[in-house]
């Protein structure tokens, strides 16, 4: 056996699908309980949500979670878990709109000042996580889900004391609007070239390439790169990390801030494609959907995309269920009993590739 | 219950235990092929065999922690098939392990009434526990304080309570995995006086060992293990030590020996008064200076923790000391552990699984560790891993690694192909210095020769190593200078060409 | 054992004389009033529970993270139920949820092996959203007043201890012998009469259980076979397996008492601490439980001594502001005390730190009169922090917490 074969690729593959299959019978048992049925809502979903506008919706729903999961993939990689990603977005959001509406730079600079904000301000809120855990061996579990809750009140009271104005002719609560400068243009244009035509639900968000952009540096760096090999190697072996040469207080500290940083920018993809201001309705919540999106996409690149994309698409199409009167929240169950059995199956593979090459390689020996 | 059995009646020979024809098999490994033993009640009997001979494996099973492939097990003339220990205890069968199974956070009270506690209601009887293990303590002089965290005993007591333990569940066949390993000759002293005073009530003992000497001195039959297989089935009033170690070794087996002397003038290494002091005053390694040259093996010797592994620790820039190290003449005191290696410097760690492998990783990903900062594995700062799998398989051709190819998980090969892995990767780097913690424990006799072929042929070509070993025949073979190591300083030193395995014994434990 | 109890009289009676002093100086007599000190006890329950339950849990070698989502699968619970059927079946239907979610945090670390700490988190997000989706299901169905709001339920009547705090046994109303010293005001001897006032008043019988539940832990943990047996599991699975120990089963049972309990304390969140459920109602206080499981190393009395600390924070936001204007003094005097311990240890980077935080503290505490409401909320998690800053260093978790376990000791 030379390269992976057909075999570990059917087996790589049995993983998603044994969950997909249970998450279903689970979904299926909860809309069962609402007396209604389960076709009916697969098939709402389904038509409502390969239309052309929900798929573009789609791609905005996907775009901040798989930024806020790389943010999240980083430390699990290394072994850490950083649970508080929500904070941490929503504080590089909060600050970055506040002050680049404060100034005005030529276009790309003023979106680059923007994105050094967030990332700043996420960061170092990842940093005090950091610190406690580097010097004083707290529990990075405990320490940014508190952090967390910290950032969400912050949040909130820097925004309506000081942050906030109401804007001219309605009673909204938002920072200035961002200038021209400061915002990405929205991709319809392109897809128009490609054939796609415009749809009223809106365009598709700019800061999807920089998703994009994102995800191929992650994985770059962590697949291919000393500094990458270094973090996996600290997850996957923390003292043979060390005793190789790894500075394990360093690589914590390191992948928290990074990922604080990233996480502070998976707040603008709604602000800077649509709102182009902090306002009241910002949405809550992803930094917590983008921990299952890693996890199920095991923190790999292409497989946080994929998730992204498919919790976006049940997030987008369950909203077609209301017409028939079947609750949204359904997108909930479905998320969860996939995550769930998703975390079992890949752990149930992964003992299982190990028993299936320790067989081969009794025949080998034996040979 | 236990101390008032007629010793008349134990004289009626009964065979204890009857082991038929046991076969094992472990991925990659035939464990047992074929291991016969019998042994009567109110015996010592040992089990004897090389590293990897299936001694371990096949006492395994009879406690109920493997199941056999094949083969019967008689016990007091029934036939029985344990599942788990629990089926072992009940048939009065009790097993003191090579390394210690005991909660360090717990008593010495809670360890040995664990799984069975005298109860009172809905409470633990803690005083009638404490009574009947006193009373054991007396009568066996086995001395414990029951109230002790295990935590703060030493190696003697611990094995001590390990030995409580199986009586106090009313073992009436006791199996003993190489008691010795890490006692001083006091401790043995007392050990084996428990062992006589067992016998005598009666008992069936099995002693595991592959100390010759100490067989003869305590055991009355002795199995022979080889190859998975037994040998042999003697008295000991009727053999000597040599032929057992003939029969155990067979004629094949390659000894562990260096030829001619191939230092050279340069000094590959130096430690100048190094110590690693500890807060409470009491330091861990103790100024130690040694120099060593190209091309030679240094051998430590030393009873386990009394300051090898932080020996090594400091060496590798893994813990902080006070002192000098040079390394190829430059001081090196102040380089990480990175720029170490970086430097030339090559570790075989003691526990692999721990300190050098990702288990589920793939070889190719392990070919990196440690190794992650040069080539071939990188090219400027991103990793090269075309270069890394081709490295890999060479590694592996080289090194007689069997396993189907590099991208075989480290978790699925043998603790020896592990091993081999091991050596040749630091290898490759064709380090000035390899420092070689038990490098061929837990490794099966074929892959032990291999490794040992490899540091031979390294130290011809000039390479320098400090060779770490609780194996004295490793030791005396391997090395050009012996020193032993007792309570973190070096105590003696040795010429391994006129010392044997009893002088270095002796002189590891301090007794002169 | 002696000089643990008169050590730990020492520093509380040292605790509550700072204290007297910082409310003689700010005036702030909220600090130490009766109903400060009974909002404590109150709110300490929901995460002595917590607490208790990740003890079991860690005990036998599970980390438990998910405690927070059994907290909310109980909450939940508590809230359904119990506006259906009463504040009793409440609790229990509250127990049964929360050892539901554990079950699958069970099966999915023991049976299957997955990480500790992502079933954990998983089983939060899992549980978050089931209860979001069935109010939701209920507020459609027209029984439940809003999306994320339970009918309310009916009371747990109280009691308090006799002849000291006004108790009604059979009818008769004893005498309330420290309130009126409580409302003297006196230094130091008013404090700890409307402490322990506070302490012995107005007492939920739930609360009663729950403390109850704390030597009943230690009971079963230290002094019966099923906890030795427990606990072997946690320290060292493979002697207790050799031994032939269920390791298996010991760690089932961890986990769903631990789930049992947390799922106890959300139900008491809707219950007794108020009288519905309310969506985000347990806010974090499944991560502060585990945090008073820390500060307590691992066992029953320090988790009670954490989860009064931890409480106590979490009271003082739903009181007089000028109360927690107040905290932050004792903040600042905390920080000193660590700035002078840390250089006496010749650590100077961390007495720096702290130095700098206690001066932060202090501009603080003069440039601001009172704090805002949203900042008031922030309390017990700047005490979690704090406090785990500081307490973090001389852990001793069971040896093989966290550690997967599998039979024959496999990978």
């Amino acid at each position: 056996m030379k390269k992976p074969s057909i075999s570990q690729f059917l087996l790589a593959l049995a993983a998603p699908v044994v969950a997909a299959a249970v998450s279903i019978v689970i979904s299926s048992l909860a809309v069962l309980a609402s007396k209604k049925s389960p076709v009916e809502a697969y098939k709402t979903m389904w038509e409502f949500g390969t239309q052309a506008g929900s798929l573009l919706e789609v791609l905005n729903t996907a775009t901040p979670y798989y930024i806020a999961a790389i943010a999240i993939a980083i430390t699990f990689r290394a072994g850490l878990f950083n649970i508080g990603v929500e904070g941490q977005l929503r504080l590089g959001a909060l600050f970055s709109s506040y002050f680049a509406a404060k100034f005005v730079l030529p276009p790309v600079l003023h979106v680059i000042a923007l994105f050094l904000i967030a990332m700043t301000v996420g960061g170092l809120w990842a940093a005090i996580a950091a610190y406690l855990k580097v010097k004083r061996g707290v529990s990075e579990v405990i320490s940014t889900i508190m952090l967390n809750s910290l950032a969400v009140g912050m949040t909130s009271f820097l925004f309506s004391q000081y942050f906030a104005e109401i804007t001219e002719g309605s009673n909204n609560l938002t920072t200035k609007t961002l200038p021209a400068s400061a915002q990405i243009p929205d991709l319809m244009p392109l897809l128009n070239k490609l054939g796609v035509e415009d749809q009223p639900g809106g365009g598709v968000y700019g800061m999807l390439l920089i998703a994009i952009a994102l995800g191929i540096a992650f994985w770059f760096i962590v697949n291919r790169t000393r500094f990458g090999f270094e973090l996996r190697a600290s997850g996957a072996n923390p003292i043979a990390a060390r005793v190789s040469g790894v500075n394990s207080k360093k690589m914590t500290f390191i992948a928290l801030v990074a990922s604080g940083a990233i996480a502070g920018l998976s707040g603008l993809p709604t602000i800077l494609g649509d709102t182009h201001s902090y306002t009241m309705g910002f949405r809550s919540g992803i930094g917590f959907s983008a921990i299952a999106v890693a996890l199920l996409g095991r923190n790999g690149a292409i497989g946080m995309a994929f998730s992204a994309l498919l919790f976006g698409f049940l997030e987008v199409s369950s909203r077609a269920l209301e017409l028939i009167d079947i609750a949204p929240e359904t997108y909930v169950i479905m998320q969860g009993s996939i995550l769930l059995s998703s975390v079992i199956a890949y752990e149930v593979v992964r003992r299982y590739k190990i028993t299936l090459q320790s067989k081969e390689l009794a025949k080998v020996v034996a040979a | 219950m236990l101390l008032t059995i007629n010793s008349k009646e134990s004289k009626k020979v009964s065979v204890a235990v009857e082991l038929r024809h046991i076969s094992k098999r472990f991925p990659g490994v035939i464990a047992n092929k074929d291991v016969s033993m019998k042994v009567e009640t109110g015996t010592v009997h040992a089990l004897v065999g090389e590293n990897g001979a299936g001694k371990s494996t096949v006492m395994k099973i009879l406690y109920g922690m493997q199941r056999p492939d094949g083969g019967e097990i008689l016990v007091n003339g029934q036939s029985v098939n344990f599942k788990n220990p629990n089926d072992a205890i009940e048939a009065n069968i009790g097993m003191v392990h090579q390394h210690f199974m005991l909660a360090d956070n717990f008593t010495v009270l809670e360890n040995i009434i664990l799984g069975a506690e005298p109860k009172q209601g809905m409470t633990i009887d803690f005083t009638a526990a404490r009574k009947k293990v006193a009373d054991m303590s007396a009568a066996y002089g086995l001395d414990v304080d029951p109230d002790v965290l295990v935590e703060e005993l030493g190696v003697g007591q611990r094995q001590r309570v390990e030995i409580l333990k199986v009586l106090y569940r009313g073992a009436r066949i006791l199996i003993f995995d190489e008691p010795t390993a890490v006692l001083v000759p006091q401790e043995v002293d007392d050990l084996f006086n428990a062992l006589k005073g067992l016998r005598a009530e009666g008992m069936a003992i099995i002693f595991i060992s592959h100390k010759l000497d100490e067989v003869l001195r305590v055991a009355d039959d002795v199995t022979v293990v080889r190859a998975g297989s037994t040998v042999a089935e003697v008295k000991s009033k009727d053999v000597t030590a040599k032929q057992l170690a003939e029969l155990m070794v067979g004629s094949e087996l390659p000894q562990p020996t260096t030829h001619g002397d191939t230092r050279r003038p340069e000094v590959t290494l130096s430690l100048k008064d190094v110590s690693v002091p500890t807060k409470s005053g009491r330091d861990l390694i103790s100024h130690i200076s040694f120099d060593l040259r190209a091309g030679e093996v240094i051998g430590i010797a030393g009873v386990e923790g009394n300051g090898q592994a932080e020996l090594v620790e400091a060496i590798m820039g893994l813990r902080d000391y006070t002192g000098e190290i040079e390394f190829k003449g430059e001081n090196i005191d102040h380089y990480t552990v990175a720029h170490r290696h970086d430097a030339g410097i090559g570790l075989i760690p003691e526990d692999r699984q721990r300190q050098a492998l990702m288990m589920a990783s793939p070889l190719w990903e392990n070919r990196i560790l440690g190794h992650q900062r040069s080539k071939p594995v990188m090219r400027g700062f991103v990793l090269d891993k075309k270069a890394t799998i081709a490295d890999t398989r060479v590694i592996m051709d080289e090194f007689d690694v069997r396993a189907p190819g590099p991208h075989t998980l480290a978790a699925a090969l043998s603790g020896g192909n592990q091993q081999k892995f091991i050596v040749g990767r630091e290898m490759s780097k064709a380090p000035a210095l390899l420092v070689a913690s038990h490098p061929t424990r837990g490794v099966d006799v074929g892959a032990q020769a291999a490794i040992w072929e490899e540091l031979r042929r390294a130290r011809e070509k000039g390479m320098a190593v400090v060779l770490i070993s609780a194996d004295l025949e490793e030791l005396i073979g391997m090395s050009d200078r012996l020193l032993v190591m007792l309570r973190g300083a070096i105590t003696a030193e040795l010429n391994p060409k006129k010392t044997t395995p009893e002088q270095l014994g002796s002189a590891m434990t301090g007794a002169q | 054992m002696k000089n643990k109890a008169t050590k730990l009289l020492i520093n509380a009676t040292l605790l509550i004389l700072v204290v007297s002093i910082i409310r003689l100086i700010t005036g702030a007599n909220d600090l130490t009033s009766v109903g400060t000190a009974s909002a404590a006890l109150l709110l300490s329950v929901p995460i002595v529970l917590a607490g208790l339950g990740g003890l079991f849990s860690e005990r036998s070698g599970v980390v438990n993270i998910g405690l927070e989502g059994m907290m909310i699968l109980g909450a939940w619970a508590g809230g359904f139920i119990g506006s259906k059927h009463g504040p009793w079946l409440g609790l229990a239907a509250a127990i049964f949820f929360g050892a539901v979610g554990a079950l699958v945090h069970a099966i999915a670390t023991i049976t299957f092996g997955v990480d500790h700490v992502v079933s954990g988190v998983a089983i939060n997000i899992i549980a978050a959203g089931l209860v979001r989706y069935l109010s939701t299901i209920l507020y459609q169905g027209g029984s439940w007043p809003g999306p994320s709001q339970s009918p309310d339920i009916g009371p747990i009547s109280n009691n308090a201890l006799p002849v000291l705090s006004g108790g009604t046994y059979f009818g008769w109303k004893s005498p309330d012998i420290l309130t009126p010293i409580a409302e003297k005001h006196w230094f130091f001897i008013s404090d700890v009469a409307s402490i322990i006032r506070g302490l012995t008043g107005d007492l939920s019988y739930v609360t009663v259980i729950a403390v109850a539940i704390v030597p009943i832990s230690f009971f079963i943990l230290w002094k019966t076979s099923f906890g030795l047996r427990l606990r072997s599991a946690g320290e060292a699975p493979i002697a207790a397996e050799s031994l032939g120990v269920n390791v298996y089963k010991m760690k089932y049972a961890g986990v769903l008492i631990s789930g049992g309990l947390a799922g106890l304390g959300g139900g008491f969140l809707a219950i007794v601490a108020a009288n519905h459920y309310q969506e985000n109602q347990v806010a974090g206080r499944g991560y502060i439980g585990l945090a008073a499981l820390l500060f307590g190393n691992y066992r029953p009395g320090g988790i009670l001594m954490g989860a009064g600390l931890f409480g106590f924070a979490d009271a003082l936001q739903l009181r007089d502001s000028a109360a927690i204007h107040a905290l932050i003094l004792l903040i600042v005097v905390i920080l000193a005390y660590l700035v002078y311990r840390d250089v006496r240890k010749g650590k100077y980077l961390s007495a720096s730190i702290s130095g700098l935080m206690s001066a932060g503290f202090m501009w603080f505490y003069l440039a601001v009169d009172a704090l805002p409401g949203q900042l008031v909320t922030m309390t017990p998690y700047i005490a979690t922090l704090l406090v785990m800053s500081l307490a973090s260093q001389r852990l001793r978790m069971p040896a093989a917490d966290g550690i997967p376990y599998r039979r024959g000791g496999l990978r």
